[in-house]
């Protein structure tokens, strides 16, 4: 499988690590409400794996974005800017965020699978 | 400072068992369990209200009656209202003011038509967080000069929506009728009942046609025992879907409406708040019942001119949420205030906002900037409501 996830409840497609694809999980656009508003990443701007990349906004709360590993940001979903109720509707895939070019392949490791992630959202 | 409640000590209304069958999101609001919002989410259930008719759970609210022939001009101590010539069965909004000239909490009172019909001399709805103070404040300033009765006994439901009176008017056709901000003591058909349904059973209610969305529609007080049936009885109309806080919310801040605690607090005066339409003249500087309640000078002050600031409505040229606490600018970079309620409007389809400004900055299509996440966006003051009242005038 090459989708891993996040604590923070975020989802990443590692099939093109040079366009590695990233949104966020059924669970988050859930625990979020309408999405209402999304602040992408700077394109071509390059983050650490854990820094804040951008936020996404319900119409009760704003919530962070954060990057699931280091990387250049390569591309945004500009569909998504235009109508970030996508993230809602469709979090798996037309939701998507951005895309990285993943700098750091070692840190790919400590993501969680989908086995752990199903099992990290039983406990909550 | 206190941690999050537990859940296990939250009250609960007479409706929570139905919330969760509904699939109620509940949070903790005002010591309650409330629901957020519903399956659908709070922005289909924000149009639902706007396009026909939403049923919100507000029994957290508090519910109190005065009894006694002196309670309106006791309560006249207290609020700068008109309340001794309040009509029957005619509602008033109000606020109880302080020392300063701020606020106490808002309000609404209702002098029923027939004093023995349960409600009282006056009847009185208050906001959750306040409930406590306010029965005090109450009890300690009048209670000596009529009986201060709180209703925890009570339940309340607002049906909100142009369509909520076609549908409320199959319980009872009598509300029809009904002008904003009236109020009736009518008994509402919850039909046949349960087991063998011999005959209709009936809530005794006090409905009022008012709310807190800009628009038509009805908040109704029924005893707590009937609440489930009665919003089972709304519910099972086509025109009735369940609406949550999260729509409440976006659904007065379109309709340029204050939520005490947020845009109204014991800082602001009413005159900054833009509530000066809410004090009757008689009780205004050379009306013939003027001050007797707290803060009335600084009150008459601000309204011969001397605010020092206005609460205004902002919409954002970006379509970035500015949201309560958002430090604001002007041009050359100097503070001017903080936004007090803020969201992205369904309706409107903008982002909007309130906010306190200094008067010589409080002008329509003055152009200020909020600071989010180290951006300075531009913000245009804008006329409120932001979606037209719809009220049945």
């Amino acid at each position: 499988m090459t989708t891993q996830y996040t604590t923070d409840h975020e989802w990443i497609n590692t099939a093109d690590p040079q366009a590695a694809v990233v949104g966020i999980t059924h669970h988050a656009q859930d625990a979020l409400g309408d999405v209402v508003f999304v602040d992408l990443p700077e394109l071509g701007r390059s983050y650490a794996k854990g820094e804040v990349a951008g936020v996404v906004e319900s119409v009760k709360a704003a919530a962070d974005l954060y990057m699931p590993l280091s990387g250049e940001v390569v591309e945004v979903n500009e569909a998504l800017r235009a109508d970030p109720a996508l993230a809602n509707s469709d979090p798996l895939a037309a939701g998507w965020f951005f895309k990285i070019r993943i700098s750091k392949p070692a840190e790919v490791a400590a993501l969680m699978d989908t086995t752990a992630y199903d099992a990290l959202l039983k406990t909550l | 400072m206190s941690a999050a409640p537990d859940p296990s000590e939250l009250l609960q209304t007479p409706l929570h068992a139905l919330h969760l069958a509904l699939g109620a999101r509940m949070v903790p609001f005002a010591g309650y369990s409330m629901p957020v919002q519903y399956p659908g989410g709070v922005i289909a259930e924000h149009r639902q209200c706007r396009e026909a008719a939403a049923l919100f759970d507000v029994s957290h609210m508090g519910q109190l009656r005065l009894m006694g022939d002196d309670a309106a001009a006791a309560l006249e101590t207290l609020v700068p209202q008109d309340l001794i010539d309040l009509g029957p069965n005619r509602q008033r909004y109000a606020f109880f003011t302080n020392a300063s000239g701020g606020l106490l909490d808002d309000l609404m009172v209702v002098k029923p038509a027939d004093p023995g019909a349960g409600f009282g001399d006056l009847f009185l709805v208050v906001n959750a967080g306040c409930k406590a103070a306010d029965t005090l404040h109450l009890h300690n300033q009048i209670g000596h000069r009529c009986q201060v009765v709180p209703m925890p006994e009570r339940a309340l439901l607002a049906l909100q929506g142009p369509l909520a009176v076609q549908a409320l008017a199959r319980l009872n056709a009598a509300v029809s009728e009904m002008l904003f901000m009236s109020a009736a003591v009518l008994d509402l058909g919850l039909g046949t009942g349960t087991g063998t349904g011999t005959g209709k059973i009936k809530a005794r209610c006090l409905v009022t046609r008012s709310g807190y969305t800009g628009e038509d529609g009805f908040e109704i007080s029924v005893a707590a025992e009937q609440a489930e049936d009665l919003a089972q009885a709304l519910l099972a109309m086509q025109e009735v879907k369940p609406a949550g806080l999260g729509a409440r919310d976006t659904l007065r801040l379109e309709a340029g409406l204050c939520l005490y605690g947020h845009d109204i607090g014991p800082t602001t005066s009413p005159i900054e708040a833009g509530l000066s339409w809410a004090i009757q003249k008689v009780r205004r500087a050379g009306g013939a019942r003027s001050g007797g309640y707290p803060g009335a000078p600084v009150v008459e002050a601000h309204l011969a001119g001397s605010a020092p600031s206005k609460r205004v409505g902002l919409v954002g040229l970006e379509r970035v949420p500015v949201r309560e606490g958002t430090a604001l600018f002007d041009a050359s970079g100097h503070k001017l205030g903080v936004v007090t309620s803020g969201t992205l409007a369904p309706t409107v389809n903008q982002c909007i906002a309130m906010a306190y400004l200094p008067q010589n900055q409080a002008l329509l299509q003055h152009q200020v900037y909020a600071e989010v996440r180290g951006k300075r966006l531009p913000m245009r003051v804008t006329p409120m409501p932001f979606a037209p009242h719809r009220y049945k005038r």
